[in-house]
């Protein structure tokens, strides 16, 4: 089994009120990275498949077709990571 | 009239693609692109002239001080300071800032003085405060803004007192580009007896700058954000000020002698002329150099050119996006009073969803708080997205980017 450093390539705790987090993933594993989260998580919306709006185990989530997804109301980068492990590993 | 198309072409980057999209770069407020002049006067620099300054009587040290020397004197002129003696090489506006709060102030700031800051600050002139009162004890004041980000004259003339010594402001606000009227803060601020200093990190790239009409006793600004190398800025302060502060770092550079007495066992100091007394160590010599083709290439243009393309820009924006009924801007509307810095929310989304939106177009803004917390607290933000342009910016970018603003609100 692999780790999550192997798809991600930046966490960015964004500045503002929200303190969301901006995962970028790793530029050659986008495709796979797009497949495996839309296989697992639940697409609540799809906008040319350029924005889908996500639901994962409670976590809403954006992903974006350039291969950045940004996930809100988290508590820290631990549930993050968990997340990520969950849907990518 | 500044030709923006013919601009485009000293800047390599520019004919980037990003995500299959023509790069429109809308993030200048946070650092400005290269033009081939600048690249090039690195390059150069590396290639013919590179040694250590002040340090050897070698032909090459020569040359890389006289090109050194001669990029103080380029900005103290594109500034209209009194010369080199009065122009501090930096790494930029945060270390120009602290500079001063510990150099001047560390010294000069005690018990019941007190700091005026204004709530449109970036934390670069918030923090170095708030940290040397925690040592010091003296007060830090913040003076309010208007409902539009605009500084509220009537409210600093309410703050300024007997006990101010020191009034801490930006030239322009890097959230909203309102830009302050210094010339008559700083003269309310000198009835007072208290000295200023000046934030202007988004004036020089921006407008014309003249720090003796402004009268301002320190004025500090980065290189990167008009055109420069990272890593250099500068610190304007004058001279009779200067002459009378301690120096912020120790080492080599800045010290004339340092004699040992071998009876008491230590050494005495005595510093050297300005600048240099405040740039000990090696300094960024080929930043300096870079920033000189920086500022030679902006004069080339003229300031003022720069000030009227950006305004132009400006009201452009301010018109396309009023197509864009969820787009809710923040600032004043009137591009006349500001510089190019536009921030802006859409109606449900998180500032970062629209970033990361308009990254998808090749579009680059900056979103969040853009290191201005407070301001954003006055407005009741949770955070902003941002465009900000300059002398390549067109008026085509600003259709694009408002096309692509329609889009995201169909999300
Ligand atoms: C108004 C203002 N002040 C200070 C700074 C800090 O500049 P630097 O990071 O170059 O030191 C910035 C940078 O964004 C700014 O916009």
């Amino acid at each position: 089994m692999g780790a999550i450093e192997d798809y991600v390539a930046r966490i960015e705790e964004t500045c503002g009120e929200e303190r969301d987090f901006v995962v970028v993933f790793k530029y050659d594993k986008k495709g796979e990275v797009m497949a495996k989260i839309l296989q697992k998580a639940k697409v609540e919306k799809s906008i040319s498949r350029i924005i889908f709006e996500l639901t994962f185990k409670d976590v809403s989530f954006r992903l974006y077709g350039t291969g950045k997804a940004i996930f809100r109301n988290l508590k820290d980068k631990d549930e993050l990571k968990n997340v990520l492990s969950d849907l990518l590993l | 009239m500044l030709d923006p198309y013919k601009i485009r072409e000293d800047f390599p980057i520019l004919k980037r693609k990003i995500n299959n999209h023509p790069l429109i770069y809308f993030d200048n407020a946070a650092t400005t692109q290269k033009p081939r002049q600048v690249i090039g006067a690195i390059r150069e620099f590396y290639e013919k002239y590179n040694a250590n300054v002040h340090r050897g009587v070698h032909t090459l040290s020569q040359e890389a001080s006289e090109l050194y020397e001669n990029a103080h004197e380029e900005v103290a002129k594109f500034i209209n300071a009194d010369g080199t003696e009065e122009i501090i090489f930096v790494r930029g506006t945060t270390e120009a800032i602290n500079l001063v709060a510990y150099a001047w102030g560390l010294r000069n700031l005690k018990g019941e003085d007190e700091v005026l800051v204004t709530l449109m600050e970036h934390h670069s002139n918030i923090v170095p405060w708030e940290l040397l009162s925690k040592i010091n004890g003296f007060q830090v004041r913040y003076v309010d803004v208007n409902p539009d980000g605009t500084l509220n004259y009537e409210a600093f003339g309410n703050a300024i007192s007997e006990k101010t010594r020191i009034v801490c402001m930006s030239h322009v606000s890097n959230v909203t580009g309102a830009i302050n009227d210094v010339k008559k803060v700083a003269k309310m601020a000198h009835e007072y007896g208290a000295l200023v200093l000046v934030d202007g990190a988004q004036s020089v790239p921006h407008l014309p700058v003249d720090v003796k009409d402004l009268d301002v006793d320190f004025f500090a600004f980065s290189g990167h954000k008009m055109l420069g190398p990272t890593g250099i800025g500068a610190l304007y302060g004058k001279r009779e000020i200067l002459m009378e502060m301690e120096p912020f770092h120790g080492g080599g550079e800045m010290i004339r002698d340092v004699t040992f007495n071998t009876i008491t066992r230590r050494c005495s100091i005595s510093w050297n002329d300005l600048p240099w007394k405040f740039e000990a160590g090696t300094p960024n010599i080929c930043g300096g150099v870079g920033l000189m083709a920086a500022v030679k290439y902006l004069r080339s243009i003229g300031m003022e050119n720069v000030k009227e393309h950006e305004e132009t820009l400006t009201e452009h924006a301010m018109h396309r996006t009023q197509e864009c009924g969820k787009v809710k801007i923040y600032g004043p509307r009137d591009a006349s009073v500001k510089c190019g810095i536009i921030p802006f929310n859409v109606d449900g989304l998180s500032s970062h969803d629209v970033a990361l939106f308009l990254d998808g177009y090749g579009i680059m803004v900056r979103s969040g708080f853009h290191c201005a917390q407070p301001l954003h607290e006055v407005f009741k933000l949770k955070s902003s997205a941002r465009v900000s342009f300059y002398i390549y910016n067109t008026r085509e970018e600003i259709d694009r980017f408002v096309e692509v603003l329609k889009e995201i609100e169909r999300i």
